[in-house]
Formats: structure tokens, C-alpha cells, sequence
């Protein structure tokens, strides 16, 4: 028996060209190309609505509003990934972000106080809310799952089924009013100029961001090291430490260019005594909070998705239902699980979008659930199952709510954006399909 | 145990692993009607029969990818019940799947360690770990193996071989069950696979092996059981059997003791 484990390590498929080309010198750094291109693709298309508006979009504000507006669909984005990898599909998101938020809306205005009978200014009102909402995302989501995964109902059906019955009972929930009027810690988790973090905290967070970047390159490259692995050159992982390192404390610059209304910054100068200067007080909003809660689920999201068995098992049963069964894989639950990992982040998106309103409407969600694939399609998800990234799909809900945001900013109007969104759809998909049957031959 | 018309090999002992009277239907479709096999340690049991015969059907009762309708299990002489895979493995029975059955999208050691997976102390997956683990075994069955970190769709059929027989070979299987293992190779593969059943056959491992190839099987087999639409004709040493005895009982469902000259002489047109 060949000692494998003991002999030197091989180059494998790695192996750089004798002569160093631009192209060996990319696979040297093992970036994932596919991510990389949709980012300069993203940064594309904002530089193009950017000029065509004469310089105007690309401000810290409006950048700011449009990574807000595109947080709640790339939240759940991030779960459709690993429900279409496992063949599955969840046109239900819309109506259960509808739901979640409207009971938010009813908890913190009515059940609170006038059931529970909680003090107005009990401090925890909001994790209390934000617990149940994603009990009740949970509990939506295990139900369809289970339907799905042990009974045999085809997930197209049951969650069409589920669109409409769940936008049905928000009607019910408040006798189809709007209710408005949510708790103040709650509604910073909708951003703003108050649910942003301010210039230290948004500095703290990138340094932070840095610290992790180095010690994952750090902790991956001694890992590989113990199996006696091939491992990156060192001027690779540099490059990967210095642009990730850089990258972060740009944008955290950018964040903290972004100000607060005039108006609002010259009442808190007021309330607080703070003499304003001339040309108005600039108080830096940094990462608002939504963001953040998004950085966290894509981060947790693709933990599960690489490094967790049941992010394994998803993958390999979209791959090949029939191996994963025949592994022993427990596909049924894995199934389940991944619709009940779809509720909790429907009930996440829902907490922004009911903070963001301060409230909820009958029609909070509407559509989500095709913006939402169409992210994760975007981002290379395939319907063929087995492939995506939870990555891909945040940069692909950012490309399309960039279109829809640069195009509004341009003045075409909301059908305009519908026929242009669908149109990129099919074109990334196309674009993606042709390439692949192009690499394979 | 009786087995019609033939005289067993290796009687002493329990033997590894019996399927009793095994029957599966698929809607009135008989797929396996009252079959009976058994393996013992160290040897190699040949399942042939012709296309449609059941043989795969029977073994996936063993092997827990389908139950059996009736009919029972006996591993070490006792009763057991492999409702899945889960039960088998636990039962120390692994199997090679003529499908291969590999995910194609997830790489060699997510494959072989499929289902089992390595995890750290937190429960994350213990990748290098894996794939240190993957990279032994491959060296055993493929030492010319060097695609740890491509998806298996880009690997070639023999390369996805190995990986399927890594992964039975890996958890020290007790019972190995090995469907049509050479199909997909060619020669110095094949031979490959070979040396391998004897080292295995050598170890201990019993090996129920499922072939078309009825050379393979009087190269390999110490006991030789026949199907023929779902039946059993019936298990002889393959010592006391000619190939064309062997060919009389798949294509006739003649036992060597009824099958006449004339038969033989049919057999070759």
C-alpha cells in the first residue's frame, strides 16, 4: 500500500503554468472567479447608471438607501439558495414576510400592552417581538417543509398554495387595516439616520472585519499545512489579506461620509446643547443596522453551507437525490429543515421591512418571492440543483435592486424596471448556461 | 440450511450474513420470489443471472436501499430488521451501487465520506481531515489519483470507481456488497478491482459479488448463486461446475444434475 499521506505534497490541479500568465496567477490566489465577476459585474452597472445621471447616484447616501432596500430580499435570498440547490422551490417568502411583519406591527400595538400588559417602556419589547416573529417564521416554514418532505406534495404546489392562503390570514390578523406605530429599539432595525451605528462603532466594526480576514487566511493556511497540503504562496494570500483589508475600511469610510439630515442633525444638536458649526452639524451614520444583520446571515449562511453537515447534505441531495439516500443521509428531514431555515429568515426580513414602515400594510412582501429567486438565480444558483452560493445570491439581490434603483434614478418608472429586471434575468441565466456548456466542451 | 442440489463449501460456522425466503413485488411485478442466499467470512459469493433476473433487487434488501416484502435477515445468526442504508452500515454492510451512486457535485472525500462525515469538536466539518483520510485510501486503489478538490462530474469513469469502492472500503465493511464493480473499466482497471476482491476476500470481508461477466465470477466466487426471473436456481461451488453448467442454469434454469448433453450442445447453437 502506497503511503499517500506521507509522500510530498502533490501540486494537484493547481499547478501554476511554467511560464507565469495572468490567468495562472489568478488560480495561484484561488479566488472564486465566478463571485469575483458578478462583483465587477455589479460595479459595472452602477458606474453606467452613474453616468448616465451625470455623476449624481454614486453619493454615500444613496448607496446607503439602495444596500437598505436590498437587504430584506438578499436575507432571504441567502435561504433560497439552499432551497433551490436541494431542488426545491419557495414562492411563499412574499406572503410570509407579509405575515411575520404584520404580527410584529399587532404584538408591539396591541397584544403587549393590552394582553400580555407590558409597560410601554419595557427595555426588551423589541427581542421579545423579534423572538415570536421567528418562532412563527419557523413554525410556517416546518409545516410546508413537513408537507413537502414527508407527505410528497411538490414544494412548486405547496408553497403556491402557501402564497396565497398565508397573504389570506394576514387579512385576518387585522381585519385588513394598516397598523402603525412600533417599538423605538425595534425600528432601529430598519436603519435610518438612527438605526445606523455612527463613525466609531462603523470604524470598530471594520477593523474588526480585518482582524477576521487575517486570522481565516491565517487558520485556513496552517490547516492545510498540518495535512501537509499544498498551500497559497504567500504573496497570494497578501494580496487576498491587503484588498479584502482595504476593501472593508473603504466602505466603512464611505458609510461614515454619509451624514444626517440637516434637520435632524440641527434637532439633536438642540436637544443635546451642542453648538452647530457653520455649514451645519455632520453627524456620520456609518453601517446602518440592517446591514449588519445581513453581513451576519450571509456569514452564518455560508458557515452552514460549507462547513456544516446539513449545508453538505443539501448539496449532495441536489446533486444526486438518490446518493444522498443511499449514504444514509436522512434526506426527508434535511428537507424540512432547510423550509424551516427559510422562516426564520423570512421573520429576519420581515423585522426590517416592518422598521423600516414603522408598521406594516395588507401588502408588506408582495412579490418578494420572485425578486428573491431571481437573486439567487442570478447569483448562480441552478435549477438543476446542486449548485449556488449563498454569496452569489446577496451580490445578485445587490445587481438587481441596483437596475431597479439606477434606472428609477433615471427616471424611468416602475413597470420600465419590471421589463428591464426580467430581461437581465434571462439574459444572467442565459449568459450562465452558455458558459458552462462552453467550458464543458 | 439446504440449498437445492448443491453441496456448500465452508458449513462450519455462522455464516456472516443469510437472506431467508426474500420476496419484493413492484405492483404485481414478483421481482424476487423466495430467495435464499448466505455468505460466509472470506468468501465470495457470485450473484448472476440475466437481465430482469432480481439480482440487484435482492441485494438492495441487504443493503437497505429497499425492503424486503418478506422474508428475513440474519447477520452472525441473528435476526435483523435494515429499513435504510443507516441500519446497514451500522450493520457493517457496505455496498458499491452499479450507479456508483456519487453525488457529482461535491468532490472525492465529501463523497467517500458522505452521510459520515469528519467534524471537528464544534461539529464542523473536519475537511482536511477528510481529505487526508481520502488521499490513503485513494493511494491503495488508485495511487495515479491527484483530483482531491474537483467535483466528481469532471472525473473519469474509473476515477469515480475507485471512489465508490473507497468509500466501502474505508469503514471497514464486514459485508460488501459489490454490483457489476467492473462494468465501467477498462483492463488494468479491472485487474485493479480484482486484486483488490482477493485482498479483501483475504482480510475476512465477505463479498456478495453481482457480474455479468460469468469469467469474472469463476475467477472471484467460491460459491456461485443463479437467478433466473426472480428465482433462485439454485448455489453451487463453483469447483464442482463447468461455466457452461453455470450458463445452463442461467439461460435454462437447469441444475447441473438435470441438465443433459443436449442441453449443453443447445447451449452452444
Amino acid at each position: 500500500m502506497t503511503n499517500v499521506a506521507g509522500a510530498p505534497p502533490v501540486q494537484g490541479q493547481t499547478k501554476p503554468r511554467s511560464r507565469p500568465s495572468i490567468s495562472g496567477l489568478i488560480a495561484q490566489t484561488e479566488i472564486d472567479l465566478r463571485l469575483f465577476g458578478m462583483l465587477v459585474a455589479l460595479a459595472v452597472i452602477l458606474l453606467a447608471f452613474d453616468i448616465m445621471s451625470g455623476g449624481q447616484m454614486i453619493s454615500p447616501t444613496n448607496m446607503v438607501t439602495l444596500s437598505v432596500q436590498a437587504t430584506g430580499i438578499a436575507i432571504i435570498a441567502t435561504g433560497m439558495v439552499l432551497v433551490i440547490v436541494s431542488r426545491n422551490i419557495d414562492l411563499s417568502v412574499g406572503s410570509l414576510v407579509g405575515f411575520v411583519a404584520m404580527s410584529y406591527a399587532l404584538l408591539m400595538t396591541d397584544w403587549f400592552p393590552n394582553i400580555l400588559h407590558l409597560p410601554a417602556d419595557f427595555p426588551l419589547t423589541w427581542l421579545l417581538a423579534l423572538a415570536i416573529g421567528i418562532a412563527i417564521g419557523a413554525a410556517f416554514g416546518a409545516l410546508q417543509g413537513f408537507i413537502i418532505a414527508y407527505v410528497g406534495v411538490p414544494s412548486f404546489i405547496v408553497t403556491l398554495g402557501g402564497l396565497l392562503s398565508i397573504r389570506g390570514l394576514v387579512w385576518y390578523l387585522s381585519s385588513g387595516a394598516a397598523v402603525s406605530g412600533l417599538d423605538p429599539t425595534f425600528q432601529l432595525i430598519g436603519g435610518g439616520a438612527a438605526g445606523s451605528m455612527g463613525a466609531t462603532l462603523t470604524w470598530g466594526v471594520g477593523v474588526v472585519g480585518c482582524l477576521a480576514i487575517v486570522w481565516f487566511l491565517f487558520t485556513a493556511r496552517r490547516q492545510r499545512r498540518r495535512f501537509e497540503f499544498p498551500v497559497r504562496p504567500m504573496w497570494a494570500e497578501a494580496v487576498i489579506g491587503v484588498v479584502g483589508c482595504m476593501a472593508i475600511l473603504g466602505l466603512a469610510a464611505f458609510a461614515n461620509a454619509n451624514y444626517w439630515p440637516k434637520g435632524l442633525a440641527t434637532r439633536y444638536a438642540a436637544e443635546h446643547g451642542i453648538a452647530v458649526p457653520a455649514g451645519g452639524l455632520q453627524i456620520s451614520t456609518g453601517f446602518p443596522y440592517p446591514i449588519m444583520l445581513l453581513i451576519g446571515v450571509t456569514i452564518v449562511m455560508s458557515w452552514v453551507a460549507k462547513r456544516r453537515r446539513f449545508g453538505r447534505f443539501v448539496f449532495a441531495y441536489g446533486g444526486n437525490p438518490d446518493a444522498a439516500t443511499l449514504a444514509g443521509i436522512n434526506t426527508r428531514w434535511t428537507i424540512l429543515k432547510t423550509y424551516v431555515v427559510m422562516g426564520i429568515l423570512c421573520a429576519l426580513a420581515a423585522a426590517v421591512a416592518a422598521a423600516r414602515l414603522n408598521g406594516s400594510t395588507l401588502d408588506v412582501g408582495q412579490s418578494y418571492e420572485l425578486y428573491v429567486i431571481a437573486a439567487a438565480v442570478v447569483g448562480g444558483t441552478s435549477f438543476a440543483g446542486g449548485t449556488g452560493s449563498i454569496a452569489g445570491a446577496v451580490v445578485g439581490a445587490f445587481v438587481m435592486q441596483s437596475i431597479a434603483y439606477g434606472l428609477s434614478f433615471n427616471g424611468v418608472n416602475s413597470p420600465g424596471q419590471n421589463v428591464v429586471a426580467g430581461v437581465v434575468l434571462i439574459l444572467a441565466v442565459g449568459f450562465d448556461a452558455w458558459n458552462r456548456r462552453r467550458s464543458r466542451s | 440450511m439446504t440449498v437445492t442440489g448443491a453441496t456448500l463449501a465452508h458449513m462450519d460456522g455462522i455464516p456472516l450474513a443469510e437472506m431467508q425466503n426474500i420476496s419484493v413485488a413492484f405492483g404485481g411485478v414478483h421481482a424476487v420470489q423466495n430467495v435464499t442466499v448466505d455468505l460466509r467470512p472470506g468468501e465470495v459469493v457470485g450473484l448472476v443471472g440475466g437481465n430482469g433476473a432480481g439480482k440487484t433487487t435482492l441485494i438492495r434488501c441487504l443493503s437497505g436501499a429497499h425492503p424486503a416484502d418478506s422474508g428475513q435477515i440474519l447477520i452472525d445468526g441473528k435476526p435483523v430488521s435494515i429499513a435504510n442504508p443507516r441500519d446497514a452500515k451500522a450493520y457493517g454492510i457496505e455496498t458499491i451501487y452499479q450507479t456508483l451512486a456519487l453525488a457529482e457535485n461535491i468532490d472525492a472525500s465529501a463523497n467517500v465520506f458522505l452521510g459520515r462525515e469528519l467534524t471537528s469538536r464544534f461539529g464542523d466539518l473536519d475537511d482536511a481531515a477528510m481529505e487526508s483520510a481520502t488521499r490513503k485510501v485513494m493511494g491503495r486503489l488508485n495511487p495515479n489519483f491527484k483530483n482531491f478538490k474537483t467535483p466528481v462530474v469532471s472525473l473519469s469513469g474509473g476515477q469515480r470507481q475507485a471512489i465508490a469502492i473507497a468509500r466501502a472500503v474505508h469503514f471497514n465493511a464486514r459485508i460488501l456488497i459489490m454490483d457489476e464493480p467492473t462494468a465501467a473499466l477498462g483492463p488494468a482497471e479491472t485487474a485493479q478491482v480484482r486484486d483488490l476482491i482477493k485482498q479483501l476476500k483475504s482480510e475476512g470481508i465477505g463479498i456478495f459479488l453481482i457480474s455479468h461477466d460469468i469469467h469474472d465470477v469463476f475467477d472471484l466466487a467460491d460459491r456461485i448463486s443463479v437467478m433466473l426471473h426472480g428465482k433462485l436456481v439454485g448455489t453451487v461451488n463453483k469447483a464442482d461446475v463447468t461455466t457452461d453448467e453455470v450458463l445452463a442454469m442461467i439461460i435454462m434454469g437447469k441444475l447441473p444434475t438435470e441438465v443433459t448433453q443436449r442441453d449443453l450442445a443447445a447451449l452452444h447453437g
